[in-house]
């Protein structure tokens, strides 16, 4: 058997003229905590839903535990997924919604009230899921996603509507899930989030995978950089002037000169701003990160 | 295969017995059967007829052995649109709730879904079926002394036979209104769409093209469903009505299983 949760093969979807998954190539190894991220309308959700047989591939294939995704009986047994936010029947209980799932799955009825413990719900089970706020509706969805004991678990924003309390434990559930073998395939616009989390990253920009693999491989492809503010903003133009004319890349965001470089050339850089006399008010080395290495790769805003 | 079947019937019912939907529905059919039965007899005497459309259903014909059905036999109409009601709001809120993305998550097999759900809304038709008999020949028992109406051959051994045909006539065509009903929820996907359009079509848009053209009755799909309901009628024969529903529900079910298994699940 392969040690692929997920491989992906010029996957794509065609929806009228345009291409919403463009030729996507990735793997997840076994095990692994993997980030899935991207802008607003990247594909994510597209191609989350062909892993999981609930549309069709235009073109290309995909492999989920080893089973084409063309044939999703053959492994939807052992994946658990929340796609697109939770979605339940309002007029039932979250503990009787849980257990439609469990009768239509052949799970033991006694997971659910294990689940609802697990995720925090075991005093509101008996409530009905339309008095649920975002939050117990999320871990509700969680829960469901757990129902099959997953050797592969797919979640679409599992943290949306989430206090930082509750987001600190999913993150400590998700890592403890990948600990004892589970496959964690998590999508998320909180980049901070996964990048604690987060072995593997999948980045996809307008449906085409700009990055795959580990995330340090990611920050290795990477330059460290400075952030500099000037005592006056009109000298940043003169300071990116500087560190181009030094060889360094440089541009401007959010009133700061962003300048690409190691830490050690922060004091040839404040020299030469000295010398042109201009004050530097600040002066910080960055090393990248996740939403920096995020903006540059898929070309959005800030 | 049966056996995910079986789960997913199970499943199912588990959404179908929800208080507010059992005891909902089963109230909407107590409350049609009560009325048509007491309607039947209270109104014997009037000239504006007691039963549909005015016509008049006298103590001689109330004394035969179908008597005891004739109430339940004429609710098949309305229980048809409560089943259709109920079967197109548990199949299109799937979609609507976005709920169908977690059953076929757990379970991949499409038309696996299909049959199950069917399985279970067809309990439901049950329990619809017996209830509403149950009142019906109640209330027109209680009210048969009252108004002259004997009722010696109503349990006799032809009377019990009239009982049977028409549960199976009744509970035949409130399944065909029922997967009418499932039908629109699948070409639909919103409750509330489908629901307008099958009782738009049933109540208002059969009823005018009956009256503009007498004949097109003869072909209209809920007017099928109606006269199974009553055993035939005088413009429609059972075996017509029977045969022709069993066409137009087979077709509709093998468009609504196309859709339901080919479509993208992108909701």
């Amino acid at each position: 058997m392969s040690n692929l949760a997920i491989s992906v093969d010029d996957l794509s979807k065609k929806y009228g003229t345009g291409l919403a998954v463009s030729h996507a190539k990735f793997e997840v190894p076994l095990g692994t905590i993997c980030g899935f991220v991207g802008p607003n309308g990247a594909g994510k959700t597209t191609t989350i839903r062909m892993l999981l047989g609930l549309i069709s591939p235009t073109g290309g294939k995909g492999e989920i535990l080893g089973a084409p995704i063309t044939s999703p009986d053959k492994y939807l047994s052992s994946v658990g997924a929340m796609i697109e936010g939770p979605a339940f029947y309002p007029a039932l209980s979250g503990a009787e919604n849980l257990r439609v799932l469990a009768t239509l799955g052949g799970f033991p009825q006694e997971r659910v009230d294990e689940l609802l413990k697990q995720v925090g719900l075991a005093d509101r089970g008996k409530s009905k899921y339309k008095t649920y706020s975002l939050g117990m509706k999320q871990r509700l969805g969680i829960a469901a996603a757990l129902l099959p004991n997953p050797k592969l678990l797919i979640l679409d924003e599992p943290t949306n509507g989430l206090d930082p309390e509750g987001i600190q434990e999913i993150r400590q559930l998700l890592r403890s899930l990948a600990d004892n073998g589970t496959t964690v395939f998590v999508s998320s616009h909180l980049l901070s989030e996964l990048e604690l989390i987060s072995e593997y990253l999948v980045m996809l920009r307008k449906g085409e995978v700009v990055f795959a693999g580990p995330i340090q491989d990611l920050f290795d492809q990477q330059q460290p950089f400075m952030i500099v503010k000037t005592e006056h903003e009109q000298d940043l133009p003169k300071i990116i002037a500087i560190a181009e004319g030094a060889g360094h890349k440089a541009h401007l965001r959010d009133g700061t000169a962003h300048i690409e470089g190691p830490a050690e050339w922060s004091g040839t850089l404040n020299k030469l701003a000295f010398e042109s006399g201009i004050l530097l008010t600040q002066l910080s080395p960055q090393l990248p990160n996740l939403e920096e290495t995020f903006f540059e790769l898929t070309g959005e805003q800030k | 295969m049966i056996r995910s079947i079986v789960r997913i019937f199970f499943a199912e019912w588990r959404k179908l017995r929800r208080p507010t939907l059992l005891v909902g529905t089963l109230g909407a059919v107590a409350f049609f059967s009560v009325l048509v039965s007491s309607f039947l007899f209270l109104m014997i005497d009037s000239p504006q007829g007691n039963g549909d459309r005015g016509v008049r259903i006298t103590r001689e014909m109330l004394s035969l052995s179908s008597g005891a059905t004739q109430s339940f036999a004429s609710i098949g109409n309305l229980l048809g649109i409560i089943a259709l009601c109920v079967f197109a709001a548990q199949t299109a809120q799937e979609y609507s709730l976005g709920t169908l993305r977690n059953l076929l998550v757990r379970q991949p097999g499409r038309i696996r879904i299909l049959v199950g759900k069917l399985a279970s809304m067809k309990v439901f038709a049950i329990i619809m079926t017996l209830v509403s008999a149950v009142i019906c020949i109640g209330v027109s028992y209680a009210l048969a002394g009252g108004k002259n109406v004997s009722t010696d051959l109503w349990f006799n051994g032809d009377g019990r036979l009239e009982i049977a045909k028409t549960l199976l006539n009744v509970y035949i065509s409130i399944l065909g209104f029922g997967i009418f009903g499932m039908v629109l929820g699948i070409v639909l996907r919103s409750p509330i769409s489908s629901i307008s359009l099958g009782v738009l079509w049933l109540l208002i848009i059969e009823n005018l093209v009956g009256a503009l053209k007498s004949s097109t009755l003869n072909w209209l799909p809920g007017n099928q469903l109606g006269t199974i309901a009553t055993g035939g009628s005088q413009n429609v024969s059972y075996s017509h009505a029977l045969s022709l529903s069993a066409i137009y529900v087979s077709a509709t079910l093998v468009i609504a299983t196309v859709l339901f298994t080919k479509r993208d699940v992108s909701n």
